[in-house]
């Protein structure tokens, strides 16, 4: 567990926070910008100390103003991706590199020079310098210096807010990758919706300088009184494994705790954890089991709440298993036909679902 | 061509301004770094009196460097009772002198540069597990190192041309305190203006060059009065 309490008062802005989060996968924080994220972030390194705070890491005690014990950045085993990458311009992209880890205790490294620039594809840059990098190639060797000095913490601050799509869309695969291949815990800043979804498996809403909600993404990102549930973009994420392919009308099939959906088809192996996503906008609802449909995906489940979203439309949520939850969005309109009351048995239509990771 | 009386006052200048600039180097870095950094609000304080010999006669300077550093003067009075050698008419008096004299020449170079290191990569940095000295040294010197060359090339000239100074808390004693600057004043005294202009080339000369050389690097390094 990673807990901890801060309490920060600066210009025009408080942070009040008090979390807890698990020592492992993403967590991520969001919300919008000028909420404290960053703040958060910076307190959790040790950058910024909170006059009243409390901070512990798996175990280890990091920071307890109450007994005075504060631990200095760099005697913390932190890694830190800034959003602009900081690389130092006196150094090519090797001795960069190297910069963490010839400062990482030989007894204390998990990751070689070898392994990192391999991992992030950086052999035909090491001789160069920062200013003979893309955007895109900096934040990579940011990535890379950051995992060489060992870390048992990764903290990420919106590492791609700066970047173009294009190169957004580099730097994506590697922080999956990262995910999926690093034991390490790591807690990413971000305002984007869509980054979270991909990547966290954690969440902290954070909100005005406190933490508004935490909990697993799947959960927090339907649950009515999370303030996700009400974005734009609501969405249902699922955490599934790859069923079968059909390779007939190259369809995927992908099972989880609510049954089964149907995506395109993608080229991985049967057994493969997969995320998926379903926009609220793209779900509707049915009493009784269309079988004259062209969706494909039709899923049974029982509603449990109905919120407000629009003047014009709700959010139903729909419980489909045990803690597994859809978001649809329909018509106030459509619930008052259809009479739907917490309680009531439907069919959860879904029109789209979207492979994230 | 220069006498070798000529040849010595040159050999103590040197001697002179390259001691008073490895001084001002150890002294100006802390200084340079701590004013760069800092938000205490006696730093305006601090920077005038590191500037104050831009401004103040080097008579006036040298007057009270000599009721200061004498041997019934606060500072030479405890000197003297620790069992130190004269400072006054002496090359270490010269020394503690061209150091007062030249602070502003070394500290406010490196003032600028320091401030134009990026606190950015130092937080960067301490992420990589780089303590503060580390951080001083791995990144700071670097990214500051044209201001560092400029700090020594402006200390270094600085020392060599002053002469009021000298001349208060120094003397004329050949050999001792008998800087370049002083032996052309006593040149021209007696009349020898050969020697006086050969002595005065080379200081040109020299003084053109490290002018030069400090020019010729970017903007940012240099004194606040050289920009």
């Amino acid at each position: 567990m990673i807990q901890g309490s801060f309490e920060l008062a600066r210009e025009a802005f408080a942070l009040r926070a008090k979390f807890a989060m698990p020592a492992r996968g993403v967590t991520a924080l969001f919300g919008p910008s000028g909420s404290g994220k960053t703040t958060l972030l910076r307190c959790l390194a040790g950058f910024e100390r909170s006059p009243v705070g409390f901070l512990s890491v798996a175990g280890e005690v990091w920071q307890d103003e109450a007994r005075r014990v504060f631990v200095p950045v760099h005697k913390r085993p932190l890694g830190y991706v800034f959003q602009d990458a900081r690389l130092f311009p006196h150094l090519c992209v090797r001795d960069n590199l190297r910069f963490a880890w010839r400062r990482t205790p030989a007894a204390k490294r998990a990751v070689d020079m070898d392994q990192a620039i391999a991992w992030l594809g950086l052999e035909p840059l090491l001789d160069r310098r920062e200013q003979q990098l893309s955007g895109g190639q900096k934040q990579r060797v940011a990535i890379a210096r950051a995992l060489l000095a060992s870390p048992r913490l990764l903290l990420m601050d919106e590492p791609l807010a700066a970047l173009d799509a294009a190169a957004k869309g580099e730097i994506m695969p590697y922080l999956e990758a990262l995910h999926r291949q690093l034991s390490i815990p790591v807690v990413y800043v971000s305002h984007s919706l869509e980054e979270v979804s991909r990547l966290a498996d954690h969440l902290l809403l954070i909100a005005e300088g406190s933490v508004a909600a935490s909990g697993p993404l799947q959960e927090l990102a339907t649950r009515p009184d999370s303030p996700l549930a009400h974005l734009e973009d609501a969405a249902t994420v699922i955490d599934a494994v790859v069923a079968e392919h059909d390779n007939a009308f190259q369809l995927t099939h992908v099972d989880f705790a609510g049954g089964r959906l149907i995506l395109s088809r993608n080229a991985l192996p049967v057994g493969a954890a997969v995320r998926v996503r379903i926009l609220a906008r793209d779900v509707s609802l049915a009493l009784s089991r269309s079988t004259d449909t062209s969706i494909l995906n039709i899923l049974e489940g029982t509603i449990e709440t109905l919120s407000a979203y629009s003047p014009a439309q709700l959010h139903v949520h729909i419980g489909v298993a045990p803690g597994r939850r859809i978001l649809a969005r329909i018509t106030r309109k459509s619930a008052s036909l259809l009479a739907l009351h917490a309680g009531q048995r439907v069919f959860v239509q879904v029109k789209s679902v979207a492979l994230v990771a | 061509m220069l006498s070798a009386a000529d040849v010595s006052a040159l050999w103590l200048t040197v001697r002179l301004a390259g001691t008073a600039t490895a001084c001002l180097m150890l002294l100006g870095m802390p200084l340079g770094w701590w004013l760069a950094r800092t938000s205490s609000r006696w730093k305006p304080a601090i920077e005038t009196l590191v500037a104050l010999p831009l401004v103040l006669p080097p008579t006036v300077l040298g007057f009270y460097l000599l009721m200061l550093l004498g041997p019934q003067g606060p500072v030479g009075s405890v000197w003297r009772a620790l069992g130190g050698a004269p400072l006054v008419f002496s090359f270490s008096g010269l020394v503690l002198g061209s150091i007062v004299y030249s602070l502003p020449f070394v500290v406010q170079p490196l003032q600028n540069a320091f401030q134009a290191v990026d606190a950015g990569l130092l937080e960067a940095a301490a992420a990589l597990r780089a303590g503060p000295l580390d951080r001083f040294g791995a990144i700071v010197l670097p990214l500051a190192r044209p201001g560092l060359l400029t700090a020594v090339t402006l200390g270094f000239a600085h020392v060599v041309g002053e002469f009021g100074v000298v001349l208060m808390i120094g003397g004329d004693i050949p050999g001792r305190t008998r800087v370049a600057s002083i032996a052309i004043f006593d040149h021209v005294d007696a009349l020898a203006y050969a020697r006086a202009y050969r002595l005065s080339a080379v200081l040109v000369i020299f003084s053109v060059a490290a002018l030069l050389a400090v020019y010729s690097r970017r903007p940012v390094d240099r004194p606040r009065w050289a920009r």
